[in-house]
């Protein structure tokens, strides 16, 4: 599909086609689970008639640590994650969690009921409950025999 | 912020020489160690795990730590999108010498665990000379 790019002659960026194709390979191998990870925090999402679940994986920040906001059909989790408090640079052997602000926006496939959204955090996870509006709800209309 | 890091953490562990009766992938908790005066303190990440479902052990030198997260399947739902699997949490980590096994301390909160390994106080012990003849 790369190739396909290329010989069609449509390349406007290589480094962005370099990426892409970094992105496809590290698809390949990762399975069918890892599609983008490169955001944080990491999410997944559940769906059904009603509403989506959104979870994410946040472990260290404490819940009143999360911002959360919904408006519309686009759900905003904000926050911060703290370093281990009065530990100097220096005394680190291994640092691999990462620490500092992060900002991640999710757009859903329907508005959301904003007043029903329910989340809860334990365990470093974060589970919210989307209800899709009711206004966007599909409406059996009945049918009456003439 | 910027996290360039994060499929490394979702590879799974590997190098593991014991086969795992269950049935599910074992992810390698990205881990910050730093020394404090009189102890090494070890910071992993395990987002889901409480405090039930941890285990920390030692044998000879190894420090090993498993983190195992339980499926919770919403029901009516289903999986449409996903940046991580469900799968439980596993590293060993080798002791120095200096480490005094009988002090490990362990704790968890919010799907962290903090594992803090004393420094053994140096058995100093003084060999008296004696004036040869």
């Amino acid at each position: 599909m790369v190739w396909n790019a290329f010989m069609r002659g449509t390349v406007a960026d290589p480094m962005r086609e370099l990426e892409y194709l970094h992105r496809q390979m590290d698809r390949l191998f990762a399975g069918p689970y890892a599609l983008a990870a490169s955001e944080y925090p990491p999410i997944d999402l559940w769906t059904s008639a009603d509403g989506i679940q959104l979870r994410a994986q946040l472990p260290g920040v404490s819940a009143s640590d999360i911002d959360l906001s919904v408006v519309g059909d686009t759900v905003t989790l904000k926050g911060e994650r703290q370093d281990s408090r009065g530990v100097a640079d220096d005394a680190y052997h291994r640092r691999e969690r990462e620490v500092g602000k992060w900002v991640r926006t999710i757009q859903l496939p329907f508005p959301v009921e904003s007043n029903a959204v329910h989340a809860r955090f334990r365990h470093g996870m974060l589970e919210v409950e989307l209800p899709r509006a009711a206004s966007d709800k599909p409406k059996k209309i009945a049918i009456k025999n003439a | 912020m910027k996290n360039d890091k994060v499929q490394e953490t979702r590879e799974q562990a590997t190098g593991e020489s014991v086969e795992r009766m269950r049935e599910r992938p074992v992810y390698t908790p990205r881990t910050d160690i730093y020394e404090t005066e009189d102890a090494v303190v070890l910071v992993a990440d395990m987002p889901g795990v409480d405090e039930k479902s941890i285990e920390v052990t030692l044998e000879r030198n190894t420090l090993t730590i498993t983190g195992r997260t339980q499926d919770v399947v919403p029901e009516g739902y289903r999986r449409a999108y996903a940046e991580f699997d469900r799968g439980d949490y596993q590293r060993s980590f080798a002791l120095s010498a200096h480490a005094d096994p009988n002090g490990i301390q362990a704790s968890m909160k919010d799907g962290v665990l903090r594992v803090s390994v004393p420094k053994a106080k140096p058995a100093l012990k003084k060999i008296p000379v004696i004036s040869g003849t």
